[in-house]
């Protein structure tokens, strides 16, 4: 009994050395006070501000934003860090409160907005005239008090938007008589076809690990068979919103026709994104599905190599949809300088240098007033291309969220693993949509 | 206390307590040494008992606390009795971890253990030829390799134009090429190939080290009874290597259950969640869902399961022994 009875005391100590208050009870530290702007919006000031930034690695965009803010106002400096996403996803509710940083990459934001980690920039828009842009932009940093996204106040600001499409390779396209992009579905249909014909991978699709980049061409296919703004809806968490409607499964039937006849990659569910950007730009596959947050680095890897269209629609003509996302920035609840960071996030939007970087270094849209200034950019060029996509999907309305935001959980445990399910054969488009729906409503019951 | 210790103590001066055994001051004396020496000992274990208090017990009666609440990290916790549990229970994906975890017991511990005994009986019967060494140093690499590398290495070979298609394509197997890593059905195996590979090395140094160990009189005397290789390794070299089998078994159970690393870089608990373990889904829930009550709670389970199967296999492996 003498280890037994050593175990129980060391156990004994260790509950004594913890406290057994429940976790997150403790008091949350001040919140910076809700400025007040009676005196004209607010500014960085002629003292030394230095900014802390937390970032996303591998996006160059926000630190070349910096050094350009700091040339134009010199007493700013920056003091960068920068992480993968998966590790901002997982520092941020941490690392917002405990060491909060002015500017920082969100990654899904309701939770640290609802928890009270992000500051609400209502005041901001207010004071910057943000409130006259159009509000899709500005839609989905919105989050009310039961943590659904779309209504509410702001709690975040996008660097640019970005949009997604089909990417194609020029010189395959034309070996299979693709001389211009598809103006219906069933043209596309028909180039995917003869690329298989002619013994090209018609789509290299990144779908492996934890990764379900299958959502991409299917939520361009949802686009083309309704609506976009159900699934807005659905991802908004707005209530008695299903994503198991009739149109969608037309959607998820013609992305199965896809699957069967071979379309995409024999190795999709193992293929992860870096993978299928790199076969891409080797000239491997002739389609890609992504966004336009590689314009800049297709115009530089492959220069006139590469296109650009949106997912076709059923008839020539069409409504046309595309997932639509700003690059989510949000400043700490209890960052010491949000005025600051307020006028950073107004300046990327409002400065004509600062578009400019947005587009050539971005390849995305930038935020800002419809009429804004707007860089010109290479003729024929994909960063062209995408600039043009994303102007008719504004004139179109048909921005949607991405439908793996719709809960924190949803992605990694649901859409990922049934659409890799659907390369494996084990469900059908039907039975896809009706099990996502289910823990969909499993996790927003919880 | 020795006899010949009570006969050489000296008689107390007031006589009292002579022919009792050693005087009450020479008791006090020792007593006191004693006593001395628990101190001391305690006091050099102290440092490392505060750090095993700090970064061990404390973590696992945090996690056996927070499994008992519903948190997400942020705002302040309710209290959920037991209903994470019964949620790791309940939740067929949970369930499903736990499963491959076990499945992968049988890559990760049985193949290597299996494999690196033919391997070592083989080394041991050239053990003076240098191809003894070279063996058992190629065998022993993969474990000095970090298993991140591994997993990457792995995940070229593995892929469709990696080389383990390219021999098949050669041998005339190209029929069964496909990405390993990315087929529901051959996923976990493919991923039990590469724990597997990391393992050997250890079991083998381990089996090794323990043929050391083995009297040469017993082959000899063996032989001359007229034993082959066969009945030497199943009536000398396999009865005598139980304990290192024990540990050998013990640790790659440990690393089977708790995997994490591997699956993480080589295919993420995919596709369709056929390489989901409880490690990589403790990660997920915890960092990802923000579920930390339901991560603390299958945290639990899996110690309780990892030491449910430890510990009798310690005890029938280690056999009289232990």
């Amino acid at each position: 009994m003498r280890p037994l009875a050593v175990a129980g005391v060391l156990l004994a100590s260790a509950f004594a050395v913890t406290a057994c208050a429940p976790p997150g009870g403790t008091a949350a530290p001040e919140q910076s006070e809700r400025p007040d702007f009676a005196d004209g919006a607010p500014t960085c000031g002629d003292e030394d501000v230095e900014l802390s930034m937390y970032a996303e690695t591998g996006f160059p965009l926000p630190s070349v934003l910096a050094e350009e803010f700091t040339e134009q106002y010199p007493n700013v400096t920056f003091d960068i860090r920068e992480d993968q996403f998966a590790v901002l996803t997982q520092n941020a509710p941490r690392v917002l409160q405990d060491s909060p940083p002015d500017l920082m990459r969100l990654p899904q934001m309701s939770e640290l907005a609802s928890g009270g980690l992000l500051m609400d920039l209502d005041p901001y828009a207010e004071a910057f005239g943000w409130t006259d842009w159009p509000e899709s932009q500005l839609e989905q940093l919105r989050v009310d008090d039961e943590g659904r996204r779309g209504d509410g106040p702001l709690y975040g600001m996008g660097l640019n938007f970005s949009m997604t499409g089909v990417f194609y390779n020029t010189a395959l396209a034309e070996q299979i008589g693709m001389t211009q992009a598809p103006r219906t579905l069933e043209e596309f249909d028909g180039y995917l076809q003869a690329a298989k014909d002619a013994g090209i991978t018609p789509i290299a699709q990144f779908n492996g690990g934890a990764t379900g980049g299958l959502l991409f061409p299917l939520q361009g296919l949802m686009a083309s068979y309704g609506e976009t703004a159900p699934i807005n809806d659905w991802i908004y968490q707005k209530a008695d919103a299903t994503i198991d409607t009739d149109a969608n499964l037309a959607a998820a039937e013609h992305l199965q026709r896809w699957v069967e006849a071979g379309y995409f990659a024999p190795d999709v569910n193992s293929m992860d994104y870096s993978q299928m950007m790199s076969r891409f730009i080797g000239g491997e596959s002739l389609f890609i599905f992504s966004g336009d947050w590689e314009s800049g680095n297709l115009d530089t890897q492959m220069p006139g190599g590469a296109g650009f269209f949106l997912m076709p629609p059923l008839e020539e003509g069409g409504a046309q949809g595309a997932m639509s996302a700003p690059l989510t920035y949000g400043i700490s609840a209890f960052a010491e300088n949000p005025d600051c960071a307020a006028f950073f996030f107004d300046w990327v939007a409002t400065d004509e240098q600062a578009r400019t970087i947005t587009v050539e270094v971005g390849g995305s849209h930038p935020m800002g007033p419809a009429n804004a200034f707007m860089p010109e950019v290479a003729e024929g060029s994909v960063t062209e291309a995408t600039l043009k996509a994303g102007t008719a999907i504004n004139e179109q309305n048909g921005a949607m969220d991405f439908i793996a935001n719709a809960t924190g959980g949803i992605y990694a445990q649901s859409w990922t693993p049934n659409v890799q399910r659907l390369v494996a054969g084990e469900v059908e488009a039907a039975e896809l949509l009706s099990a996502v729906q289910a823990d969909y409503e499993n996790e927003l019951a919880d | 206390m020795s006899t010949s210790e009570q006969a050489a103590a000296p008689p107390r001066p007031d006589g009292a307590a002579a022919g009792r055994g050693p005087s009450a001051a020479r008791r006090r004396t020792l007593r006191r040494r004693r006593w001395s020496w628990s101190v001391a000992a305690y006091v050099l274990v102290l440092p490392a008992a505060v750090f095993y208090i700090a970064f061990v017990l404390v973590p696992i009666v945090r996690s056996v606390q927070y499994s008992m609440y519903r948190w997400d990290g942020i705002r302040p916790a309710t209290w959920a009795g037991f209903a994470n549990y019964v949620e790791v229970f309940n939740n067929a994906t949970l369930v499903g971890s736990i499963l491959n975890a076990f499945e992968l017991i049988l890559y990760f511990s049985i193949v290597p253990v299996v494999i690196g005994l033919f391997a070592a009986n083989l080394i041991r019967a050239i053990a003076t030829s240098r191809l003894a060494t070279v063996a058992r140093t190629v065998l022993f690499l993969p474990q000095v390799i970090p298993l991140v590398a591994a997993g990457i290495m792995w995940t070229w070979q593995l892929s469709t134009d990696g080389m383990v298609n390219q021999l098949m394509k050669l041998v005339g197997l190209g029929g069964l090429t496909r990405a390993w890593l990315g087929d529901t059905q051959t996923a976990l195996p493919a991923v039990g190939v590469i724990g597997a590979w990391v393992q050997l090395g250890l079991c083998l140094l381990l089996l090794l080290a323990g043929m050391t160990k083995i009297d040469p009189a017993l082959y000899e005397a063996a032989r001359i009874d007229g034993a082959g290789p066969v009945r030497e390794f199943f009536s000398i070299t396999l009865p005598s290597l139980r304990q290192e089998i024990a540990v050998a078994l013990t640790v790659t159970v440990i690393s089977a259950l708790a995997s994490f690393d591997i699956i993480y870089i080589s295919t993420q608990g995919g596709p369709a969640n056929s390489t989901l373990v409880p490690g990589l889904q403790i990660y997920y829930l915890a960092f990802f869902e923000r579920e930390i009550g339901t991560a603390s709670a299958l945290a639990i389970v899996l110690m309780v399961l990892v030491l449910l199967v430890v510990l009798p296999m310690q005890r029938i492996l280690r056999g009289r022994d232990g």
